[in-house]
């Protein structure tokens, strides 16, 4: 009965802040259990798409739906009740760094669900070893990590209270390839192993074809094209080709 | 031609007074959402303990320092003042009404809102650059009780009791310049210490207190809350939350004092 409703559907979604126009009418949907990126280069509103659907930014109008659900311009009580399905891995790992990397984990756990700190500790554990840290970590200080080790963590925190939707809002930049790579497998096992529906904003186009089920192209405020990994490259859309094999001539002007 | 004048200047003031307004809207928005805050539950009880530590605790020492100082130059120049009217009686009474009514809670609330006002800010700021205070609202959690509760509310209770400290240590600040410096009897001054004490003077100085106390808290959390644009942001809110909470000290100190003292 559920499964009839798209996991997220959003339409005709507009933002601007002041005079500038960021989301200009943003079409999107996910299925249940897919894995969609969004692809785009840098300012042209795929977090605040992200932050949109996620309530952190209220947008001027249009329409999201969450299984079927309206979270804009419904009372805060209800929105929230949607917001609570979802899980984030911020760009920057955004951990508290006045808590240490297992209360990071926990932090959903013992604020929301209340668990007992020391139950909350080992499940913490556990999750940090599903994204291939050791429990020595678990002490540390959430500074006290390389970025690749902050970017686990974050989505040991994001996965630990089962979300039925992740955001990741570039996952793999500020990464070596290789931890790239990592962070990539990671998200794919992670997605799988809690059946969730993920969105990634990226402009790293060897991670995007690696977890996309369907990607999506986003430029001005509006959705260009989408389709899947095979399809994008055949298509012979100039903002899809000019993204993909990266030349500064062509239908995308860079704002100086 | 004088419509013209009037129109232009009309133009030259709006943009500030729309910023102005805008700004002020904004601030009374954050004052509406953080007092209902206060108001409802959940209250994070371990936070707000820390922050008490935090603000209360480990500002006593500066504190201290400057109530005992306010209180000894008090002293001093009250009997510089007063040297031909009979000083002895004056200075003990002087020191009592001065640090009790206005220097421990205006010293007190500067120093704070100078220690911890930029703290709060600099750490909220940080948070809010870093996306932690996003992190907060994905992981369920409202981040006014997580942050802003437990600062304010331990503003309003500790700051009060620093006060308290601080009247006693610029008092006794007072009392070891008149004995040990210009040599006064010490049972006199004591006694008309305690004969002129009213408790309208220490009731004064709590009220200040608590309203020093939230002014700080929420000029910290403000300017710390609505930073962006990464160190500079975090930077100018310091600044910010410092410059306007001790300005708002020192106006909240003159009307409360008039409201109470002029009849």
């Amino acid at each position: 009965m559920e499964k009839k409703f798209p996991k997220i559907a959003v339409k005709n979604l507009h933002k601007a802040f002041g005079n500038k126009v960021v989301l200009d009418g943003v079409d999107l949907e996910i299925n249940q259990g897919e894995s969609l990126v969004v692809i785009g280069g840098s300012g042209t509103g795929k977090s605040v798409l992200i932050k949109c659907i996620q309530g952190l930014i209220v947008p001027d109008f249009g329409s999201i739906k969450i299984d079927g659900k309206e979270s804009v311009g419904v009372p805060r009580k209800d929105a929230e009740k949607l917001y609570a399905k979802m899980g984030m891995l911020f760009q920057g790992g955004a951990l508290f760094d006045s808590l240490s990397v297992w209360e990071n984990v926990a932090f959903g756990l013992i604020e929301n669900e209340r668990m007992p700190k020391k139950r909350a500790k080992e499940q913490a554990v556990e999750y940090l070893h599903q994204v291939g840290l050791s429990s020595d970590v678990a002490d540390l200080s959430p500074s006290e990590l390389s970025g690749g080790m902050q970017k686990r963590v974050g989505l040991a925190r994001a996965i630990a209270t089962h979300p039925d939707i992740i955001f990741f809002d570039e996952p793999t930049t500020g990464l070596d390839p290789i931890m790239a790579d990592v962070i990539n497998d990671l998200i794919i096992d992670s997605v799988k192993r809690i059946g969730a529906s993920a969105l990634t904003i990226t402009h790293d186009m060897a991670s995007a074809r690696k977890i996309a089920d369907r990607i999506a192209m986003l430029y001005k405020g509006k959705i260009v094209w989408q389709g899947t990994v095979a399809e994008l490259d055949k298509t012979d859309n100039p903002f899809v080709r000019q993204f993909v094999e990266g030349r500064s001539q062509g239908p995308i002007k860079v704002e100086l | 031609m004088l419509k013209k004048y009037v129109e232009n200047f009309l133009r030259a003031l709006g943009r500030p007074l729309i910023a102005f307004i805008s700004r002020l809207g904004e601030l009374s928005i954050f004052i509406a959402r953080a007092i209902f805050n206060c108001l409802t539950p959940p209250i994070y009880l371990k936070l707000l303990f820390r922050q008490m530590v935090d603000i209360g605790f480990y500002s006593l020492p500066v504190v201290a320092l400057t109530t005992v100082f306010a209180g000894m130059v008090i002293a001093l120049q009250t009997n510089a003042g007063f040297s031909s009217y009979g000083a002895e009686s004056a200075v003990a009474t002087v020191v009592l009404i001065a640090v009790t009514r206005e220097l421990a809670p205006v010293f007190s609330g500067l120093m704070v809102a100078g220690r911890i006002g930029a703290a709060m800010a600099a750490e909220i700021g940080t948070m809010r650059v870093t996306e932690q205070i996003d992190a907060l609202s994905t992981l369920s959690t409202n981040p006014f009780k997580y942050l802003v509760t437990p600062r304010l509310l331990a503003g309003i209770i500790v700051l009060p009791l620093l006060v308290l400290i601080g009247d006693v240590i610029g008092i006794f600040g007072g009392y070891t310049v008149a004995i040990y410096q210009l040599q006064y009897n010490p049972a006199n001054y004591i006694n008309t210490t305690i004969n002129e004490l009213q408790s309208i003077d220490i009731v004064t100085g709590l009220i200040k207190g608590a309203v020093f106390g939230f002014i700080i808290a929420l000029m910290g959390c403000y300017n710390g809350y609505k930073s962006k644009g990464g160190a500079q942001g975090v930077g100018s809110a310091t600044t910010n939350a410092v410059v306007s909470s001790s300005i708002l000290i020192l106006i909240c100190n003159y009307i409360i004092t008039g409201m109470i003292f002029t009849k």
